[in-house]
């Protein structure tokens, strides 16, 4: 709670600064509401049992008619493919959710990763968007209005998990693009999202965050030799609502581990918290300035006036 | 132009010489009293016309392009790499260099220095034509440049910092049309907006060290939404509004230096003894109140370093990129400005602040492009990417010295007392058409 408020503090330091610099703008404007919901829901990605099929990046695909992607989903070759910069395959704006495949050092079978979006309770692609075109829904979802998004990738900067990706080739409606949650047709209506009810493999578990946690911790709790004792996403950038279990470090599946365990907001509140300081002190202090300097300007036009003039003009 | 000054022409700099009191037309002060004639053959015989012809030739229709085929059709399409060169170099380089307009308003409006006056008013058109073309640039990598205006109008995203970098860039170029708007009104011959502006002037100046400070700091702190993606040698979570803030202080001195050499070099015809008598001793002045600026800054970067314990990343390569840059932009000229400053060398200030100019194009753009995703993988910019920065960096250079050769920058509008009512009403009466199309040329 202690968080939201300066949350909210914040917010307001900069609306504070915005209406001071235009003078009078009305501040008719609800502060975005940030905090992680309770009872919002989540899934919990088991990898031990993902095994790299694709069936869910075709659920996803045919529940939001995306373009046909450019390899069959049936095409497994393309879960090693990577980029000319030696990257894995990520989001784009074509796919959602994407499934790569990591071989392990030390062992031969390898391990699949399913990436989409997080859904973050304090999402730093909301924060960051200067039209606030994300909100973080009560369900726990993070949608984005393709109505007002400017197309400044700000957003894209932000993610940490390099989810959002632009629909570059647009001319006229370039827009992001990423995972919904299957927000509108399916979470409203408390139902699973089509990739999780589609894997034949159960490596998804649709469910309140709290439960995921906890079903989560029991896992690792009755088969610590199987599983890394970590939940990713618990307390990663203040948490997501997708979370994953593994049984190889996380780093060698693809997981940024050096991730902050703060919200991404809380590196902006040294900024933020600076600026209505800068609007009160700063006139003060250059009226200030500007007096002192008349004063010397006239004492010394008072000493030599013939000569001063001429400089000072 | 050169040339013809050798032989006698004089730059139209103020009303036309009695005995005939004639205000000048406004084709005529477009055209800076030369005839046609004279004027073309004068802009045919400069080689950097060709020169920027052949980079509009080629950088137009990949302008235009962009618009046509789309943001992918001109770059990688990364969407690891949001931000190309259009903003790493527009947006991040532009805007510092920029910071002249306020710095030397503060000086001399704040800060009383009168002496800076004749400087004052380039100082001011550098920063509006930096900023300008800064949203030139944004606007070439916006997804929907036509939604520009949504942050302002359509929906508030005030928690956001780019919601502040919007608001203020749009708010500081309005006060910064404002500020140089008085070397245009002395122009077309207006004095009373003239004289109305000098009264507002402090009130402009305040208005501009407040959103200055802030959006100078802005930028930097828009990093600090990517945290892991910035290499740790430009990044802190504290210091970075601080970094680029107050890198920025040296980075619009020295662009004032260098752009000042310059027209000394090739526009010495356009300057006034004011302005020419006195550059020297003010670059001096400038060079002083830049290596404070540096030694502030290098000081901040290292307690930065400290702080963050980043020791370790020096014997990195990245830290042999750092510490090019720190050495190069920093370092170096902190030195070579005591020296000249010591020994009033000046020609050695300039070439320090060649430097810091550099170093801080350096540090914007490892900042922004090339540490960035710097666990990820190195992408470097698109050819039409690179094209199109050049063209626009071309045509500004183009409206910079369109306005520096018209209107009373680099020199004093002659002010003959008697004519300033007639010169007020006689052209807008007359030339109904000219009014019109003077109109066009200040949108
Ligand atoms: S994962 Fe990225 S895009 Fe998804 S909510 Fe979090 S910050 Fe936003
Ligand atoms: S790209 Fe769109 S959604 Fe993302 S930050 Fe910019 S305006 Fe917001
Ligand atoms: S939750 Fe819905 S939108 Fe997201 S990856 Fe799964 S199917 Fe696609």
């Amino acid at each position: 709670m202690g968080k939201i408020s300066r949350r909210k503090f914040l917010a307001a330091g900069v609306a504070g600064a915005v209406a001071g610099s235009i003078g009078g703008a009305r501040s008719a404007w609800a502060a975005p509401k940030l905090q992680g919901y309770p009872d919002g829901m989540g899934v919990l990605v088991d990898l031990t049992r993902c095994i790299g099929c694709r069936t869910c990046e075709a659920a996803c695909n045919a529940e939001h008619n995306l373009p046909a992607p450019q390899e069959p989903f049936d095409d497994l070759s393309v879960l090693e493919k990577e980029s000319h910069n030696g990257a894995k395959r990520r989001t784009d704006e074509s796919a959602y959710t994407v499934v790569n495949r990591y071989e392990i050092p030390g062992s031969d079978t390898p391990v699949f990763r399913k990436m989409q979006c997080n859904h973050c309770n304090e999402p730093s692609c909301l924060t960051s968007c200067f039209v606030n075109a994300y909100t973080k829904t009560g369900e726990g979802a993070v949608i984005y209005d393709p109505e007002v998004c400017v197309g400044c990738r700000m957003c894209m900067v932000a993610c940490p998990f390099y989810v959002p990706a632009y629909s570059y080739s647009s001319a006229l409606n370039p827009l992001i693009v990423k995972c919904n949650f299957c927000y509108d047709n399916r979470l409203v209506h408390g139902q699973p999202p089509a990739c999780v009810e589609a894997c034949p493999q159960e490596a998804m578990v649709f469910g309140h965050r709290e439960q995921l946690l906890a079903i989560g911790r029991e896992r690792i709790r009755y088969q610590p030799d199987k599983y890394v004792d970590h939940i990713y996403g618990e307390k990663e950038v203040g948490g997501t609502a997708w979370m994953y279990l593994s049984g190889v470090p996380f780093e060698q599946v693809g997981f940024d581990t050096t991730l902050q365990k703060e919200p991404i907001i809380s590196n902006v509140k040294g900024f933020l918290g600076m600026v209505p300081m800068v609007l009160a002190i700063w006139p003060a202090l250059f009226t200030g300035f500007h007096m002192l300097a008349k004063k010397r300007e006239r004492n010394a036009a008072a000493d030599c006036q013939d000569d001063k003039k001429g400089e000072s003009r | 132009m050169k040339r013809l000054v050798k032989n006698g022409t004089t730059p139209l700099d103020g009303p036309r010489p009695a005995p005939d009191k004639q205000p000048w037309t406004f084709k005529e002060k477009l055209l800076l009293g030369l005839s046609l004639r004279d004027y073309l053959s004068q802009a045919f015989r400069n080689p950097l016309n060709w020169v920027a012809a052949v980079i509009l030739v080629v950088g137009l229709p990949v302008i235009v392009s962009r618009f046509i085929f789309g943001l992918g059709y001109v770059t990688h399409a990364s969407n690891d790499y949001p931000w190309g060169l259009f903003l790493g170099f527009g947006l991040f380089c532009m805007v510092p260099l920029s910071a002249s307009g306020f710095l030397l308003g503060t000086t001399v409006e704040v800060f009383g220095r009168h002496d800076y006056e004749s400087i004052e008013r380039l100082a001011l058109l550098n920063g509006l034509l930096g900023y300008l073309f800064a949203v030139v640039y944004l606007l070439a990598d916006l997804g929907q440049p036509w939604r520009l205006p949504y942050p302002m109008v359509v929906s508030w995203g005030p928690a956001a910092v780019l919601f502040l970098v919007g608001w203020h860039v749009a708010t500081y170029l309005s006060v910064q049309m404002a500020e140089v708007s008085a070397s245009f009104f002395e122009w077309v011959g207006w004095l009373a907006g003239k004289r109305f502006i000098r009264r507002i002037a402090l009130g402009l100046t305040t208005a501009g060290i407040i959103l200055s400070t802030l959006h100078q700091g802005a930028l930097g702190a828009l990093f600090t939404y990517a945290p892991g993606k910035v290499h740790p040698l430009w990044y802190s979570d504290e210091f970075q509004w601080v970094f680029f803030f107050c890198s920025s202080i040296p980075a619009g001195l020295c662009m004032v230096i260098v752009v000042s050499t310059i027209i000394k070099r090739t526009m010495g015809w356009r300057c006034d003894s004011n302005f020419l008598d006195n550059l020297d001793r003010l670059t001096i002045g400038l060079a002083k109140g830049a290596s404070m600026g540096l030694v502030t800054y290098f000081t901040i970067k290292l307690i930065g370093l400290a702080h963050d314990n980043e020791w370790a990343y020096l014997a990195t390569s990245w830290g042999g990129l750092y510490g090019m840059e720190m050495l190069m932009g920093v370092v170096v000229p902190i030195v070579l400005f005591a020296y000249s400053i010591r020994h009033n060398k000046v020609g050695l200030a300039r070439f320090a602040a060649l430097l810091t100019v550099l170093g801080i194009v350096l540090n914007r753009l490892n900042t922004a492009l090339f540490t960035f995703n710097w666990n990820l993988y190195q992408e470097l910019p698109h050819i039409g990417e690179i094209i199109i920065v050049v063209s626009i960096f071309t045509i500004y250079l183009l409206v910079y010295r369109f306005l520096l050769y018209r209107l009373p920058i680099l020199y004093t509008w002659k002010e003959e007392t008697v004519v300033e009512e007639a010169v007020v009403v006689i052209p807008s009466a007359e030339k109904p058409s000219e009014t019109q199309s003077l109109g066009e040329v200040s949108a």
